[in-house]
This record gives structure tokens, sequence and C-alpha cells, in this order.
């Protein structure tokens, strides 16, 4: 495949690897942001490649794991709803509210359906005039200006009957929030690629500057992922704090204009609470005054509900890297893949579940 | 920012695994299936012919067969959407899924069932169709379908229609197939190209055209089984990776067997066209469902001669190996990733979700 294989290459990236052998002097602490560098950084087994002293930290990019249970249970009254299609990417569907996801809501009756594009559920409006349609609108930048193009298209069509409930995040905003913890142990980040192709750079500098942190905008393929590291890794051995763009083939400094317009016609800057984690001042979009009209948590009446989340996961330490997995008292125990606790030991590419599957790999291995 | 973050606190949502009602996930191949399988019908059922949880069931009669053959006895469920897909329609799949399963206990596949609950409205040409497919891909596999029923529910209550099939074989004396069976040592081999049946279906659904149509791959494996019994009896595993895919059938096999399998990523059989639809659906090849692939796990000693005897069949030509079984890490299948790194390959927990990253 045309610009996927050129960046899987075996011997390239044996190269990188040992580039990135040579460079390292001291140990260091790298958190990749994006959810989809995680996947490509398991999915591809980088991780066990590098070299000790390289720390990775898999960060809060994940849209589903930081999308607030507040969110979640308007998302589950609105889809329970009788005249209501309600419109969502795959994955959300198994993400737990306080007490059911959008499978359940699917087996007890709710119309719920996986679309690709939120344009699939402005087509669905359209098909259905005497139904409610609700497209379920998260994710960082990168999802952000299709679901405003759906939003703006809606009013262009003058469709009364599509809406969409947003919980839009922001990634700058996230990472002032990590390197201000003070617990923080991140000394570099590789900034996501696919955000910064609609945003652009602009954001990074000011970042860099006031942390004296290297960010290194990086893609998703395996040589990618490494050549984000090794400049990372220079960065830090060299005592820079720079921006620097390792994924230029699809990002540019001031990104995607278009698609920058769109959202600042249609969506606002608000806080954003972050589940899990809290409220971070100006982290997020919600749909912007003049398009209330297709703003669904405005359109229906949906009460909050909060939930408890179990006291034994300490996966924001993990996340942060304060503690590895297995230090969890609960790691193993009460929560395993089985019957997971938190999020890290949720998905295959969780840092606790990664842990768990490959920990126990290496461990009868070794015997 | 003013604000500091208590980061000491942060958790994440975990997906609910305890479900009071049926979830579509239930069918999806995964820990979900298994799990329903496990909890409500065996418990329901118990018997040692079942426990086995084999594609077929493996009766041997109490000796009324003659010369010591066992009957290879398996059913399946079709309820496929849309009826009619590139390369075949839902009547394919339901002789050929039978059949299968049929066939990876080592048996000759005979007699089928047929059961149909169609919905009211179906287009009696649609079901012409279908029956007219199933005459013929009954005919090609060397199967007669013997039985059948018939069902009409109203309209809105089913899919056009939903068809089960049975089947019953002969197993061949001194043929002894059966998940436990993998042994360290054992090499995997995989009878074509993965991954074709399930994105077929997916681009059907969502509308997606790419350079070439990708064809369910739905056959008939009959007589790639016969073919590699020609070569030994000593075939330890057969199995066909449909719903969950390569992945799930993997799996299922090393836990049957308490052994470890190391998958060789670059060895996989995975078509462009597959590959290219799958990034652009989110999903990974290993768990897409296949409908005329088999895996078989075979000692060592027989592999190449195997292989060889697989490529000059009409469904195996593109035969491969792609691992092997290892007593290191039981129970668990792991792949060597292409730029040499080793990831785990888990079970799914319900049905494959496309990524929203």
């Amino acid at each position: 495949m045309k610009y996927l294989q050129e960046f899987r290459d075996p011997e390239l990236a044996e190269k990188l690897l040992n580039e990135i052998r040579h460079s390292v002097m001291r140990p260091w602490t790298i958190m990749e942001v994006c959810g989809g560098q995680t996947h490509s950084i398991i999915r591809n087994g980088i991780d066990q490649l590098l070299p000790d002293k390289i720390e990775l930290i898999h960060g809060p990019g994940c849209p589903v794991c930081v999308t607030p249970l507040e969110i979640i249970d308007k998302a589950l009254a609105i889809a329970a709803m009788p005249n209501v299609i309600f419109c969502s990417f795959g994955d959300m569907l198994r993400v737990p509210g306080s007490s059911k996801d959008l499978f359940r809501v699917k087996s007890e009756g709710g119309d719920v359906r996986i679309v690709y594009s939120p344009l699939d559920a402005v087509k669905l409006a359209r098909e259905n005039p005497e139904r409610e349609v609700v497209f379920f609108g998260v994710g960082f930048e990168t999802t952000a200006p299709a679901n405003a193009m759906a939003v703006f298209q809606a009013q262009q069509q003058g469709l009364k009957n599509f809406s969409m409930l947003v919980s839009h995040v922001l990634v700058p905003p996230a990472i002032a929030a990590i390197m201000e913890s003070p617990t923080n142990r991140v000394q570099g980040f590789l900034a996501a690629g696919h955000v910064c192709s609609v945003m652009g750079l602009s954001e990074y500098p000011p970042l860099a500057e006031k942390y004296h942190v290297p960010i290194v905008v990086t893609g998703f393929e395996p040589l990618d992922v490494l050549n984000g590291i090794l400049r990372v890794v220079k960065q830090l051995e060299a005592g820079r704090a720079e921006v620097e763009n390792a994924y230029e083939r699809v990002v540019t400094f001031d990104g995607n204009k278009a698609a920058q317009a769109m959202l600042a016609d249609v969506f606002a800057t608000t806080d954003r609470a972050w589940r899990g984690i809290g409220v971070i001042p100006n982290s997020g979009w919600s749909i912007a005054e003049k398009y209330r009209a297709f703003d669904a948590e405005y359109k229906f009446d949906v009460s909050d509900i909060r939930t408890i989340e179990s006291p034994l996961c300490r996966s924001g330490e993990v996340l942060q890297g304060i503690i590895k997995p297995h230090q969890c008292g609960a790691f193993g125990k009460e929560c395993t893949p089985r019957s997971p606790l938190g999020a890290t030991m949720v998905s295959s590419e969780g840092a606790c579940a990664a842990y768990y599957n490959y920990g126990r790999f290496v461990q009868l291995t070794a015997a | 920012m003013s604000q500091k973050i208590d980061f000491s606190n942060w958790t994440c949502p975990l997906p609910l695994r305890d479900q009071p009602n049926v979830v579509m996930g239930h069918g999806g191949g995964g820990k979900l299936s298994a799990e329903l399988v496990e909890n409500i019908f065996l418990p329901a059922f118990a018997n040692n012919t079942l426990v086995k949880l084999a594609d077929s069931a493996v009766l041997d009669l109490n000796g009324a067969m003659t010369d010591g053959a066992r009957l290879a006895f398996s059913t399946d469920s079709f309820v496929v959407k849309p009826l009619f897909f590139p390369g075949g329609n839902i009547g394919d799949l339901a002789i050929n899924g039978t059949v299968n399963d049929v066939a990876m206990s080592g048996a000759q596949p005979l007699f089928l069932s047929a059961g149909f609950i169609l919905e009211e409205g179906l287009a009696m040409d649609a079901l012409g169709r279908i029956a007219n497919t199933m005459g013929a891909a009954a005919k090609a596999a060397g199967v007669t379908l013997v039985t059948g029923d018939t069902k009409v529910v109203n309209k809105g209550h089913g899919d056009g229609v939903y068809i089960n099939t049975s089947g019953i074989g002969v197993i061949p004396v001194g043929v002894n197939i059966a998940p436990h069976q993998a042994r360290p040592g054992d090499v995997v081999i995989v009878s074509g190209e993965i991954g074709l049946h399930g994105t077929a279906i997916m681009s059907v659904r969502e509308g997606l055209e790419f350079e070439t149509v990708i064809e369910t791959d739905c056959a008939p494996l009959n007589g790639l089984v016969a073919a590699m019994l020609d070569v030994t009896k000593d075939i330890h595993i057969l199995r066909d990776p449909t719903r969950g895919g390569v992945a799930s059938a993997l799996n299922e096999i090393a836990k049957a067997s308490g052994v470890g399998i190391v998958l060789s990523e670059n060895k996989l059989p995975i078509p462009s066209a597959v590959r290219s639809a799958c990034e652009l659906l989110g999903l990974d090849p290993l768990y897409v469902a296949n409908e005329g692939k088999l895996l078989a796990i075979v000692p060592r000693e027989f592999a190449d001669e195997i292989l060889a005897k697989l490529q000059t069949q009409k469904f195996g030509e593109r035969a491969t190996i792609i691992g092997e079984v290892t007593a290191q890490h039981p129970n668990m299948v792991v792949a060597k990733t292409g730029i040499g790194g080793t990831r785990v390959v888990d079970m799914m927990i319900g049905e494959q979700l496309p990524r929203i990253c």
C-alpha cells in the first residue's frame, strides 16, 4: 500500500532503532499523546525494541477513555428515547456509563447504529424525517472538522431532526495540565500527528518554551513513531526543548485552514471534564450559540448521574508512569483483562493489559 | 494553567462484561460468545461430546458403525446481511459453512438438512435464487440435502431469510482430529488468503468501493481435508476460522491444547485489497471472518508434504505456513511483528469494533 508499507520497512526500523540506541545516554520518560500512537506501539511491539533507558508513557489521547461519564450517561438516556436513532463511532458503544453501555441500550430496544462518518448521520436524518437522529460527536481536534461539517450541512439543508451530542477535547490544554501536575514525570512529548494536520503547529512553541519540554509532531506507522522518539531523545540529550515536525508528509505549520474556519464557525471553546481527571479549563469544544438548535444537550432533557469508580484502581498513577502496572495492589487480582477495573486494563493497548499479557509472556518464556 | 490536576485519581471506563441481556457481541465469536456457551449452554446440556467444543461432534454410535468408523455431526445458522454480496449469497454460506464444520473433524460430509425462517414479504425471486445456489453448492461439495423445514415470521421480525443447516459425515478409521491435540513443535498452516469474506461483507454494508471488488472466499473445504488425509492421517487439528477470524480460532486451539502459538506476521497471506479495506475500516485482518479457509495444526515432519499437497488443490493454491506451536506461553497466541517486535494476539471480547482513531 502506498504511503503505508514504506513506513513499515523492517530494515529502516532497525536503522532507526540503532540510532536511538546510540543516542540515548541517560534514562528518559516520553509520552505519546495519541491513542492511535499507543495502538501502533503495541501493535508493532515497538516498546519492547527500545533501549531500557527509554520509558514510554501512554498519554490521555484516547477519546473513548476520556469522554466524561456525564456525557456517556446523557448519550445512554437519549439513545433510549423511543423516537431517536442514535449514531456513534463503533468503539464508543462499549464504554460504560453509570449502569449500562450503548450495547445494552440497543439490546433493550434502543435504535443505536454504528456509522463511519457524521455525514452518514445527516443522511439518515434526511431519510427519516419523522425520527430524531442524534450523532455522538466525541474525539480530539482530528474528528472535530467532520462533525462541524455535519452540523453545518444539517443547517444548510434545513434539517430539524438532526442534532449532535458533543464532547470534543483538545490536546494543548492536556499537555499543559500534565506538565503542571506536581507528580509529573514526562520529559518529552510525541504530539499527535493528525491533530496537528488540522490545527497546525502554532499552539506548541509556547508550551515547549514554558515547560522546557521537547514536542515532536509524530505519525502513526512504525517508522514514524521511531523517528519521533529519536528526535525527542536527541533534543533531550542536547538539552533542547523545541517543537519539531517529524510528520511532514501530512502536517504543515498552518494546518488545514478550511477545517479551522469550519471549527471556529460551529464550535466554541469551553471548559471540559476529562473522565477520571476532572475539569481542565478551555480544554474542549461545544456547539456554538448560533447552532444551538443542533445541540442535543439542549434539544433533549437529559439529567446527570454520577458513578462510583473503583477506589482500588490506580490507573491514574500508571498513566503518569509513577507506578508500573504490577505495583498496583489490584493488578492481576481484582483487576485482569477478564474483569478490568480501569481502562488501562480494558483494551489490549492499555498499559496494564499490555503489561499483564506481555508480562505473562516474558515470565513464561524466561522460565 | 492556574488549576492543578490531581492525576492520582485518574481512572478510565471499563467495558461491561456481565450483561443482563443478550447483546450483539454474544454472537461475535469472541470471549462473550465463549462465555455464553460456557455459562448457559454447557451446564444445561452437559455431556462428554459437547464439552469438547469442536466444530463438529464426533460420535461412535456405540459401535453401530462398521469398521470402527465414526460419525461427525454439526449445525450452523446463517443470518448474514445483506443476503447477496460479491462472490455469493446466504445460500453458499449455508451449505459450505456446515460442510466445513463437518469436514474439520476429518469427516467426508454426506447429508445436510436445511431449515428456513422466511420473513413475510421476501421476494419469491430472491428465495428461488438462494435455493438454486444451495443446490449448486451442495452438488459442488458432494453432499445431498435430504430434509428441511420452513417457517414464516411477520414482516419486520427477520432480515428476509435466516437459514439453519445441519450435516453429518463419516470419519475414516484411524483419523483422530480434535481441538486439544496441538503439540509443541507442530506447524500452523493456513489454506489460503485471509480476511476476504468479512471484508467483502463490510465493504457492501459501508458502501466502500476499491479498485478491485473484494469477493467472499466461501468454498467447501472437504476436498482439501481429504487431500491432506491422503498424505497422513496424523493431522492434529483442523479449524475453519469463520467469525472471530484466524486470531480467535488459534486462541481456542491454544487454550484447548494448553500450548502457545507463535505467528509470523510477514508470512500471513493478506491480500492487499483486504489490507487496505481493514486500514480504512479500523479492523485487524486476523480477526476478520473467512468462509473458505482452514487452519491445520500438523506434525512438523509432514508439514512440507501437506503444504505441497494443499497447493495442488483448487482451494489451497495459496496455502502457507504461518506459525508454530510452542511449549512457551501456554494458552497464548503471539505474533512476531513486521519490524521484529512481538505482540499478544488476544481473543476479542465481543465484536470487532471500528476504532475512532
